[in-house]
């Protein structure tokens, strides 16, 4: 039987309770939520006098109200050391959800640290050590102290780049303009190291290049832009699963035509009509099904190219809507660079560095660079060359009055964990300004985004670009000491399988070490680990909110704070900057990132000063924080553009509306913001004109990917569930999504199953040069044959061990081009017998 | 003395997993007004209220009731197949809310695919099993009938198991 709370009846929010402001810290989108919460022995009544919505509870209350929260919602929590109740629902009038709650978002409260009520029990409570074998609680000066005496021996010894680092960027839990700053200040000003990777790539870089060097940054546009396009054009983004409440409050409206009202306002000399979409994706998803459901077959149109091909597609793109004249002419000369520098010498085959992996130029030189006729991306695509033409015409052909049409393009994680990132990146910017529609209403090139942002750093210019392939200095034996931050490499890296087998061996190798030594010996132990690290081993620091799988190799365990047990802000993919405000306490002595980072740095000084290293030491001076708004006032204020406008009480006073990044100016106390970027043409470049980038198709580019393919039967796409929040690390202890997915689950067609023998919800291997992994089986009639969807890094089955290390110029990885072959494991287990396989498909009777 | 027997009836209360969900049912019931420092989510009372007969319901076709009130609509199904947590002298009868978990909208029943479809935010229920989301925004699979079915057919509803859309209590 599927899983029920059997919960029939909550406690009403009394009129009195306390209202903290929530942006909800998964997801790019950022909904806004409210967290209400008052003490345990207290509740509300049905009476509209007694209870905070104003309504007669006694009464079912009908679709939409403001006045109903689940279960998930709901849970009983630690405030200032007292148990509160706590519920956190979606608010209504926050312009991102308008009260929509997703199946993540909406099960906060249920996520959230309950000792009374036994939810998320595996947070970590205490800082642990490696002492007699095991992982055992300590204290923070006992921890600090052990990784701060043996980072600044290594650092010393053997200089920074032997202390390798794996660090969040984003924003949301996990990061966050607080976190992210404390983080930058402790490795890139106190330090400068080099060696440094993020949670979902094995580098220190951007995801987005491409567009970057173009001069067109990649959050331009506005949520309310999906509402007033002409056209969506969504390119590896399966949106009503990954930004669920996006696709649904803005995307959906211009669909269904429910925002032709707006558009008809807003830009009243043109002609208007429910949207059109393109949907570019291998695969039939979810998002496909109901936009068809929204806007009619007619007005949507799957372009389900042949994975990897994305580049060959947009350049014929760019090809035909550039001869038939459907560019913006009078853009293109007054914001894109006018001259053509020469191609590289080895171009297209390499651009002049592997740093500068394109070539960028101007509208001449990238139309004939990039040159490829219908046919020809017919070819290469699969398509039907006829579907490409009408692509082009939904993108560029003039309304029917002869305006221009407005067409919004989005992209995310097919094209950023795609084939030929940068340039296939740089091809569809290269649609947008020709078409003239970046900064314009109803327009903007955009990723759609994983995380919310919160990136405030000092300079990382040190790093260099392409920045180091982290893993593979881990591979092979280089680094001594490695700190964790928020990142579990075991379930999220590309080459998980070699990865964790050396992993384990070099950490182990400490391990024993340390087991050979009295623990209280803390100089003997300190030259035992050092003396292990000398013979390859790797001291393993792991700062987290849950226990990870890579955090079993650890030997110092730091307990973090999440969003809501610290205050924190963030920005969403519209660069929309909200503060959550805390409302509840962190579990036992966890503290957030940012002071953990502090204390770290305030353990190395003293450590230094006591090795008579004074210079050094005062390079870790300016840590004295003891909240997380010092280091937000430290950070975000004294560095970001226009933060000097922004405080956490006026952030405060703007609850989950905030503003739109970068602010510019006070209106009164309230942040005057950016709705969109480029409004007056001027780009992100030195000359302020943007680039077009000369990207011709060179196949498959990652080395080894063209070889898997040829050797093996399937192709191993992947990506993400709606149920899950990232690596389920929160999700892992929710009954609700574990009794819906025991195992990732891998779709595939019918016939490929019968093929194998397989039946539904048998588990099966996949495997290939790279590594092995389990998935259960989901008949998949939409999915083509040989071509099955796997979901990434879950626990119970981790994608990661079957892709090959390949990655472009600058270390982008390349999950997406994956092959495999595919064979049975078993019968479906007993926790699988009570799973649906049903299609996921909205059916309207 | 009907009346008294109906008293019992609607005082028949289940006892279903949670420890704490039930301890805290039985302070609820024994006492005005609970005194306990901790109080956690409360079972109600659920009425004992006779829905349709075997007789009345074909196979695959969905069967209009309300329950436990009638601003709460459902349906009784006929599954024509025993299923886990199924009802009847076949185990294949089964009764769900057909109100969205989600946003609260009306949901259609497809009798190809045996799901409930919600025209909201396209979430899918699957009738056969349990209700259980097969996609969707809903954080709750949907809420089922417990059902009794006496020795003449007579389909009777005696609590859900989940809490219904739009009430704070299930039993208003």
């Amino acid at each position: 039987m599927a899983y029920k709370r059997h919960i029939d009846r909550l406690p009403i929010i009394p009129s009195d309770a306390q209202r903290h402001n929530v942006t909800c810290h998964f997801c790019i989108v950022g909904c806004g939520y409210h967290a209400y919460s008052w003490p345990a022995n207290r509740q509300g009544g049905t009476a509209p006098s007694d209870n905070v919505f104003g309504v007669d509870l006694a009464e079912q209350q009908f679709a939409e109200t403001e006045a109903w929260y689940s279960p998930s919602m709901y849970n009983i929590v630690k405030q200032n050391g007292q148990d509160h109740h706590l519920v956190i629902k979606p608010d209504p009038n926050c312009v991102v959800n308008s009260g929509l709650g997703s199946i993540r978002g909406a099960r906060l409260a249920e996520l959230s640290y309950s000792e009374v009520r036994s939810t998320q029990q595996q947070r970590l409570t205490d800082p642990q050590v490696w002492r007699y074998g095991q992982l055992q609680p300590t204290s923070w000066d006992d921890a600090l102290d052990l990784v701060a005496r043996v980072t600044t021996r290594i650092i010393t010894d053997d200089g920074e780049d032997s202390l390798i680092v794996s660090a969040f960027d984003h924003g949301g839990a996990g990061g966050g303009y607080e976190n992210t700053w404390g983080t930058g200040k402790l490795y890139f000003g106190a330090m400068k190291v080099r060696n440094i990777r993020i949670h979902n790539r094995p580098a220190y870089n951007s995801e987005v290049h491409g567009t970057r060097d173009m001069g067109v940054g990649e959050l331009n546009n506005a949520y309310e832009d999906a509402e007033l396009a002409d056209t969506i054009m969504a390119v590896g983004t399966n949106a009503l699963e990954t930004q669920t409440n996006y696709f649904l409050n803005h995307w959906v409206p211009n669909l269904r035509g429910s925002s032709l009202g707006k558009k008809r306002e807003m830009m009243p000399d043109e002609a208007h009509a429910p949207a059109r979409i393109i949907i570019v994706d291998p695969r039939r998803t979810v998002t496909v099904n109901a936009a068809e459901m929204e806007a009619g077959p007619e007005n949507v149109l799957h372009l389900a190219i042949k994975s990897g091909t994305d580049l060959a597609l947009f350049n014929a793109l760019f090809t035909h809507i550039a001869d038939q004249g459907w560019i913006d002419r009078d853009f293109i000369d007054q914001s894109t660079l006018q001259e053509s520098p020469d191609r590289p010498p080895l171009y297209p085959a390499r651009g002049v560095a592997d740093a500068n992996p394109g070539h960028l130029t101007g509208f001449e030189a990238a139309i004939e660079g990039c040159r490829m006729s219908v046919d020809e991306a017919a070819e290469i695509t699969g398509l039907d060359p006829a579907d490409i033409v009408k692509a082009a015409e939904w993108i560029a052909m003039p309304k029917e009055d002869g305006t221009r049409r407005r067409t919004m393009i989005g992209y995310e994680k097919g094209l950023i964990w795609g084939n030929d990132n940068y340039r296939t990146n740089g091809a569809l910017v290269n649609i947008a300004l020709a078409t003239g529609n970046i900064g314009r209403l109803g327009g903007g090139v955009v990723r759609l985004g994983g995380h919310q942002e919160g990136y405030v750093r000092p300079n990382e210019g040190h790093v260099g670009r392409p920045s180091a392939y982290v893993d593979q200095l881990l591979i092979s034996g280089q680094g001594g000491v490695h700190h964790i931050w928020a990142c579990d490499h075991y379930k999220t890296t590309l080459n998980a399988h070699r990865f964790k087998s050396v992993y384990k061996r070099r950490t182990d190798m400490v391990k024993d070490a340390m087991n050979s030594v009295p623990y209280g010996d803390r100089d003997g132990m300190v030259e035992a680990i050092v003396a292990a690290i000398r013979l390859g081993g790797l001291f393993a620091v792991d700062v987290d909110i849950v226990p990870t799988r890579i955090g079993e190799a650890c030997h110092v365990i730091l307990p973090a704070a999440t969003s809501g047990e610290m205050n924190l802000t963030s920005m969403n993919g519209e660069r929309r900057m909200r503060l959550t405000e805390r409302y509840m306490d962190p579990p036992g002595q966890a503290m957030p990132d940012c002071l953990i980072a502090a204390r770290l740095a305030n353990h190395m000084e003293r450590v230094l000063r006591d090795m008579g290293r004074d210079d050094y030491a005062d390079q870790f001076q300016g840590f004295d924080w003891q909240t997380e708004e010092d280091a937000f006032t430290d950070g975000y204020h004294a560095n970001a553009g226009g933060g000097e406008f922004v405080t956490y009480e006026r952030l405060s006073a703007m609850g989950t509306n905030g503003f739109q990044e970068p602010a510019v100016g006070l209106d009164g106390d309230r942040i005057v913001g950016t709705t969109r970027l480029y409004t007056d043409g001027v780009f992100s470049t030195a000359d302020g004109k943007a680039r077009f980038m000369d990207a011709p198709w060179r196949g498959l580019q990652a080395p080894g990917k063209a070889e898997q393919r040829d050797a093996y039967a399937f192709l191993i796409n992947n990506g993400r569930a709606n149920h899950v929040w990232q690596s389920a690390y929160l999700d892992v202890q929710n009954d609700y999504v574990m009794d819906r997915w025991p195992f990732p689950y891998i779709e595939m067609h019918p016939d490929d199953m019968a093929d194998l023998g397989v039946s539904e919800g048998d588990l099966v291997e996949i495997y290939n040069d790279a590594g092995s992994t389990q998935a259960m089986a989901y008949p998949t009639p939409t999915a083509r044959r040989g071509e099955t969807f796997m979901l990434f890094a879950y626990p119970t089955g981790v994608q990661g061990n079957v892709i090959n290390p390949g990655t472009n110029e600058l270390i982008i990885p390349n999950y997406k081009q994956t092959w495999a072959d595919i064979r049975r494991l078993s019968a479906a287990p007993g926790s699988v017998s009570h799973v649906s396989f049903k299609s996921k498909e909205y059916v309207r009777d | 003395m009907k009346r008294c027997n109906a008293q019992v009836d609607i005082g028949r209360r289940q006892f279903l997993r949670g420890t704490s969900v039930s301890a805290a049912g039985v302070a609820a019931a024994t006492m005005a007004r609970p005194a306990k420092a901790v109080p956690a989510a409360a079972r109600v009372d659920y009425p004992s209220t006779k829905l349709a007969n075997i007789a009345d319901l074909e196979v695959n076709v969905p069967f209009d009731v309300a329950y436990p009130d009638g601003d709460a609509p459902g349906v009784l199904l006929k599954l024509g197949t025993p299923v886990e947590g199924g009802a009847g002298p076949d185990g294949d009868v089964v009764g769900f809310t057909t109100v969205c978990p989600h946003k609260g909208f009306p949901m259609s029943y497809s009798s190809e695919r045996r799901t409930f479809n919600c025209p909201g935010h396209y979430s899918v229920f699957d009738a056969e099993k349990g209700g259980q989301q097969v996609w969707g925004q809903a954080t709750q699979n949907l809420p089922q009938y417990m059902l009794r079915v006496e020795a003449n057919g007579d389909i009777y509803a005696e609590g859900v198991d989940e809490l219904l859309y739009g009430r704070l209590s299930n039993v208003l």
